[in-house]
C-alpha cells in the first residue's frame, strides 16, 4: 500500500512542526524562567510541586503522554484535545522553558501515594460501591465518569476532595437534566450534548435521547451532582487508602 | 432514538447488537451494523425512500468535522439512531442522527514515534453486545462501552515500533473480534487474530507467512520469509453455511525486490479461508504469486450464490488490485472465472488453475519498467457493492500505470523494506471509471467515467442507486441500471473513504466522509 508520498493529488499528512528531538533550553536560567512561568499558568491545576491536583501529577519519572521533549511541547502547545488541559499561546522558547521545569519535577523522585491499596480497592468495590456509578476496565456503571486511568488525570488531593464532599467540584460540563415533552413524556439522565435548538441526554439505563427544544415543554437542568458525599461513610484510613488505590489506577496501558 | 421504550420497566432497555441480529442484517435496514452493511461484503442498502426518482433533491442534512488533517476513511455504523464513527489517528465518536451532535468521544492519545507508510488513517468499528470496537494505530484493540465511549479493555496486538499498525475495521463474528493488522512495508511477519469479544484475550492467531519448517516456507527463498510481510489490513467476509471467514492478504516484502524472495510468497496477495472458531485455514487462493508491484489482494471479498458454468454455486467476487475480477467457489476455493476489468499489462491471461501468464520483463528494473495498473491498482481497500436488485458488481476503477524501480533491499527493524519505489508515468492521462460488471463472466454492463482514477468505495441501494466519490471531492448518484448521473454535491476535499445508508426516526440518509468531514444527505 506504499504509494502515497509521491502523486500529487494525495493529501500530505499534517503539519508537522520542525521541532528539535530534545529541548533546546535547559540551562538553570531557563529552569528558572520555566519555573515562574509554572507556577502562574500551571500550578492551579497541577500543583506548586506538580503532584496534581484538578490536573494530572506531573511529578512522575515518566508522564504517559509526554515521554519524549516534543510530545511534551505539542502537549503544552495545543494542549490534551477535549479535555480540561489547555493549549497555550506561550512563544516556543516559553514553552520549552516550561516543559524543562516539568521534567524537573519528575526527578525529585514524588512520594508514592501513602496508603494501603488493596484495601482502597475493597473499599471501593464493597462498602463505597463506586462500581454502582463508575466503570472501572471491564465493569461498573454509566452514571459517573469513567475511573479506569484516573491516577494519570487527577491528583490525590484532589481526588481525596472530590470523594468527601463530591459537590465541591463538580465538572463545569456536567449537568442532571429533566425534561418533559409537550407531548407529557418525561425523561431524566445525564446531558450529553446542548445546543440552542436540540438536547442530548442518557437515562440511568443508559439509553440516549435526543429531543428538539420545541418538542420540550419544561427543561430543568441543573450542576448537581448525583455522586454521594463520604465524608460520613468513610473512616480517614479508608479513605487514605481509597486515594491511594486510585492514585494508582493508571489505566490499561 | 426511541423514547417510548424507556418506560416498559423490566424489559432490557438497550436492544444489544448481538451476533443474531448481524447475520440478519437485512431486516434491519434502517442500521448499519457492520463495515460492509452484510456479511457477505455487499455494501448494498434495501432502503428505496431515496430513489432514481428523487435523488436529485439530496441535500445535506448535517456535517460533522472531524479535527484531524489525515485522511478521513471511515465508514460509519448506524445502531437504532447511534452512529459510530473512527476519525484518524484512532479516535471513536458517537453521534445522534438526528441532529449530528457527538453524544461521546474517545480521544487516544498517539505516540510521537508511530510508523506507518500511508497515513494515520481508520476505516472504522465493530460492534457486538454493548461495545464498540476500534483498532489502533499503535496497534491495540480497544473495546468501548458503547453508551459511554469509556475504555472496557485496551489489548496490546503487536508493538508499533517495530512498524505493525491497525487501521482497518474490525469484524465482530460470533463471540470473537476479528482483526488484521498493517505494516507491509516494514518487512514484518503479518498475520490475522481473533480476540474474545468479551474479555479481549486472543482466541487465535493465523500467520499469513510461514515460520521455518512450515510447509509453505519453502515458497520463499532461504529464510525471506522472515520478512514477508502479507499483512491483512482490509475487513473481510463472513458465510455462517460455511463458516469461514473470507481475508485478504496483502503484498509481500519487500515490495518491489523479488530477487531476494524467490518462490510464490504464500500467503502474500491471497485470498484467505479460515475457520472463524478456530482460525485453521480451509483453502486459500493466491492472485498474484511472487507479486512484484505491490498489488495486495486487501480488497473486500464479495459473497454471492449464482449460476456459473450452469450449476448453481456459492461464489465469492474479487475485483483485485492487479485489474483482474476473480470468481472463486467459496467452499473449496476453486478458480471458476477471472478476466481483466481495468487497463493491464503484465499477464496475457489467467491459466484453469487461476494463475496469471506473465508478460515477461515486466519486473521492476533500477531504470524503471512501464506497467499497468499502476502501483495503487485497479482497485484498492475501498469497497466495491453488489445489488441483489439489479445482479451487477460496482467498481470504482482505476485507469493508471506506473513506472516501477527496483532498488537494494536491507530490512532494518520499524524502518520501511520496499526494495525499489514508483512513480507515474510521465505524459500518460490516468483516469476512472464507476463500472457495473456482470458478476460471473467480468463483461462490463455500463461505465461512468471518471476525470481521475477515483479511490473511494461504492454503495448501491434498493432505489435503484449507486453512490461514490471522487478525488476532486464530490459525492455523486448514478442510476444503478445504466450509469446515468442523477445527482453531484462538492464536499470540498479529496475523498478516501466508503458511503452507507441508514434510517433516522423512519427518514433515509445517505453519509459519506468527504474531505475532513462527515456528509449526512437526505430528500427534504
Ligand atoms: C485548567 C487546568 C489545567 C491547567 C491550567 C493546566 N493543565 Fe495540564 N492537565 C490538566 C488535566 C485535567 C490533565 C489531564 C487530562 C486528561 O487526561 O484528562 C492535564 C494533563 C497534562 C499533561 C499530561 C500528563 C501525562 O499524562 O502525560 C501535561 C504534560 C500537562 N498537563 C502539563 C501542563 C502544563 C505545563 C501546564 C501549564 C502550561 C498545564 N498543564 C496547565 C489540567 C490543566
Ligand atoms: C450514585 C452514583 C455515584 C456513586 C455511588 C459514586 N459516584 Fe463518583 N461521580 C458520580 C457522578 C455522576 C460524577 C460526575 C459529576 C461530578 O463531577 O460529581 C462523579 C464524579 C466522580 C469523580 C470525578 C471524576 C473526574 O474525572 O474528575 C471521581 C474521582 C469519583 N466520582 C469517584 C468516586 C468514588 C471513588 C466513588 C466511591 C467512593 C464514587 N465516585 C461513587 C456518581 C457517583
Amino acid at each position: 500500500m506504499f504509494w502515497l508520498a509521491t502523486l500529487l493529488l494525495f493529501q500530505t499528512p499534517p503539519p508537522v512542526l520542525d521541532l528539535p528531538a530534545r529541548n533546546p533550553h535547559t540551562t538553570s536560567a531557563d529552569l528558572a524562567d520555566g519555573k515562574q512561568l509554572y507556577q502562574g499558568r500551571c500550578a492551579g491545576c497541577h500543583g506548586p510541586e506538580g503532584s496534581g491536583g484538578k490536573g494530572a501529577n506531573l511529578a512522575v519519572p515518566v508522564l504517559p503522554r509526554a515521554a519524549d521533549d516534543r510530545s511534551l511541547y505539542r502537549i503544552i502547545r495545543y494542549g490534551l484535545p477535549d479535555t480540561e488541559m489547555p493549549g497555550s499561546l506561550m512563544d516556543a522558547r516559553e514553552i520549552w522553558q516550561t516543559a524543562a521545569f516539568v521534567r524537573s519535577l519528575g526527578s525529585v523522585s514524588a512520594a508514592p501515594v501513602a496508603g494501603d491499596t488493596r484495601n482502597g480497592e475493597r473499599v471501593l468495590r464493597g462498602k463505597a460501591g463506586c462500581l454502582q456509578c463508575h466503570a472501572l476496565g471491564n465493569e461498573g456503571g454509566r452514571a459517573g465518569p469513567s475511573l479506569t486511568g484516573i491516577g494519570a488525570r487527577r491528583g490525590a488531593a484532589h481526588l481525596r476532595a472530590k470523594i468527601a464532599d463530591p459537590a465541591s467540584e463538580v465538572h463545569e460540563s456536567f449537568r442532571m437534566v429533566q425534561v418533559t415533552t409537550r407531548d407529557g413524556r418525561t425523561v431524566r439522565g445525564t446531558r450529553l450534548n446542548e445546543d440552542s435548538w436540540s438536547i442530548q441526554l442518557r437515562d440511568a439505563a443508559g439509553a440516549f435521547h435526543s429531543l428538539w427544544k420545541e418538542e420540550i415543554a419544561k427543561l430543568v437542568s441543573e450542576r448537581r451532582t448525583t455522586m454521594p458525599p463520604y465524608r460520613d461513610r468513610l473512616n480517614e484510613q479508608e479513605l487514605t487508602d481509597l486515594v491511594a488505590y486510585l492514585s494508582a489506577e493508571r489505566g490499561a496501558q | 432514538m426511541k423514547l417510548v421504550i424507556a418506560f416498559f420497566v423490566g424489559l432490557p432497555l438497550l436492544a444489544q447488537v448481538t451476533h443474531e441480529r448481524l447475520l440478519n442484517a437485512e431486516k434491519e435496514p434502517g442500521n448499519w451494523l457492520t463495515y460492509s452493511g452484510n456479511f457477505a461484503g455487499h455494501r448494498f442498502s434495501p432502503l428505496q425512500q431515496i430513489n432514481d426518482t428523487n435523488a436529485s433533491q439530496l441535500q445535506p442534512a448535517w456535517v460533522y468535522q472531524s479535527n484531524s488533517l489525515q485522511k478521513f476513511e471511515t465508514t460509519p455504523i448506524v445502531v437504532d439512531g447511534v452512529m459510530y464513527i473512527s476519525e484518524a489517528p484512532s479516535h471513536v465518536t458517537a453521534l445522534d442522527t438526528k441532529t449530528g451532535r457527538p453524544l461521546w468521544k474517545y480521544r487516544r492519545p498517539m505516540a510521537d514515534d508511530i510508523r506507518v507508510c500511508c497515513g494515520q488513517v481508520n476505516r472504522g468499528v465493530a460492534v457486538l453486545g454493548d461495545l464498540v470496537y476500534v483498532g489502533t494505530i499503535d496497534a491495540h484493540l480497544v473495546a468501548l462501552d458503547a453508551k459511554t465511549g469509556a475504555v472496557r479493555w485496551d489489548t496490546t496486538v503487536a508493538d508499533y515500533r517495530a512498524g505493525l499498525s491497525i487501521t482497518v475495521a474490525p469484524l465482530a463474528v460470533k463471540d470473537k473480534i476479528v482483526v488484521g493488522i498493517a505494516g507491509g512495508e516494514y518487512g514484518i511477519r503479518g498475520f490475522l487474530d481473533a480476540y474474545d469479544a468479551k474479555t479481549g484475550k486472543l482466541a487465535w492467531r493465523f500467520w499469513t507467512v510461514p515460520a521455518a519448517g512450515d510447509p509453505e516456507a519453502k515458497t520463499w527463498a532461504g529464510e525471506s520469509y522472515k520478512n514477508g510481510s502479507a499483512a491483512t489490513w482490509v475487513t473481510g467476509a463472513y458465510d455462517p453455511e460455511t463458516n469461514l471467514l473470507y481475508w485478504g492478504t496483502g503484498n509481500p516484502g519487500p515490495d518491489w525486490n523479488g530477487e531476494v524472495r524467490a518462490g510464490d510468497n504464500l500467503y502474500s496477495d491471497c485470498l484467505l479461508a479460515l475457520d472463524v472458531d478456530t482460525g485453521k485455514l480451509k483453502w486459500y487462493f493466491q492472485f498474484t504469486p511472487h507479486d512484484v508491484h505491490d498489488w495486495d489482494a486487501t480488497e473486500v471479498p464479495v459473497l454471492i450464490d449464482a449460476e456459473i458454468r450452469g450449476q448453481k454455486r456459492k461464489l465469492v467476487l474479487f475485483p483485485n488490485r492487479n485489474a483482474f475480477s476473480y470468481v472463486l467457489d467459496r467452499t473449496t476455493g476453486q478458480f471458476l472465472m477471472g478476466r481483466p476489468y481495468a487497463k493491464q499489462t503484465w499477464a496475457t491471461g489467467l491459466d484453469d488453475s487461476g494463475r496469471p501468464i506473465r508478460v515477461a520483463g515486466t519486473s521492476p528494473t533500477v531504470a524503471g519498467t512501464r506497467v499497468w495498473p499502476s502501483v495503487a491498482g485497479a482497485n484498492n481497500w475501498y469497497s466495491p457493492s453488489f445489488s441483489p436488485k439489479t445482479g451487477l458488481l460496482y467498481v470504482a476503477a482505476r485507469e493508471a500505470g506506473s513506472v516501477y524501480f527496483f532498488g537494494k533491499a536491507d530490512f532494518k527493524a520499524g524502518e520501511q523494506y520496499n526494495g525499489g519505489g514508483f512513480r507515474s508515468i510521465p505524459g500518460e492521462e490516468e483516469w476512472g471509471a464507476i463500472r457495473a460488471l456482470k458478476p460471473t463472466t467480468g463483461e462490463v454492463a455500463w461505465e461512468h467515467r471518471l476525470f481521475t482514477p477515483p479511490y473511494a468505495g461504492v454503495l448501491s441501494t434498493a432505489g435503484n442507486l449507486v453512490f461514490g466519490a471522487t478525488n476532486e471531492g464530490q459525492i455523486f448518484a448514478l442510476n444503478a441500471a445504466t450509469g446515468k448521473l442523477l445527482w453531484r454535491f462538492q464536499g470540498g476535499g479529496l475523498v478516501r473513504s466508503n458511503p452507507m445508508s441508514y434510517l433516522s426516526e423512519g427518514k433515509q440518509y445517505v453519509a459519506m466522509a468527504l474531505g475532513n468531514s462527515l456528509y449526512v444527505f437526505h430528500v427534504r
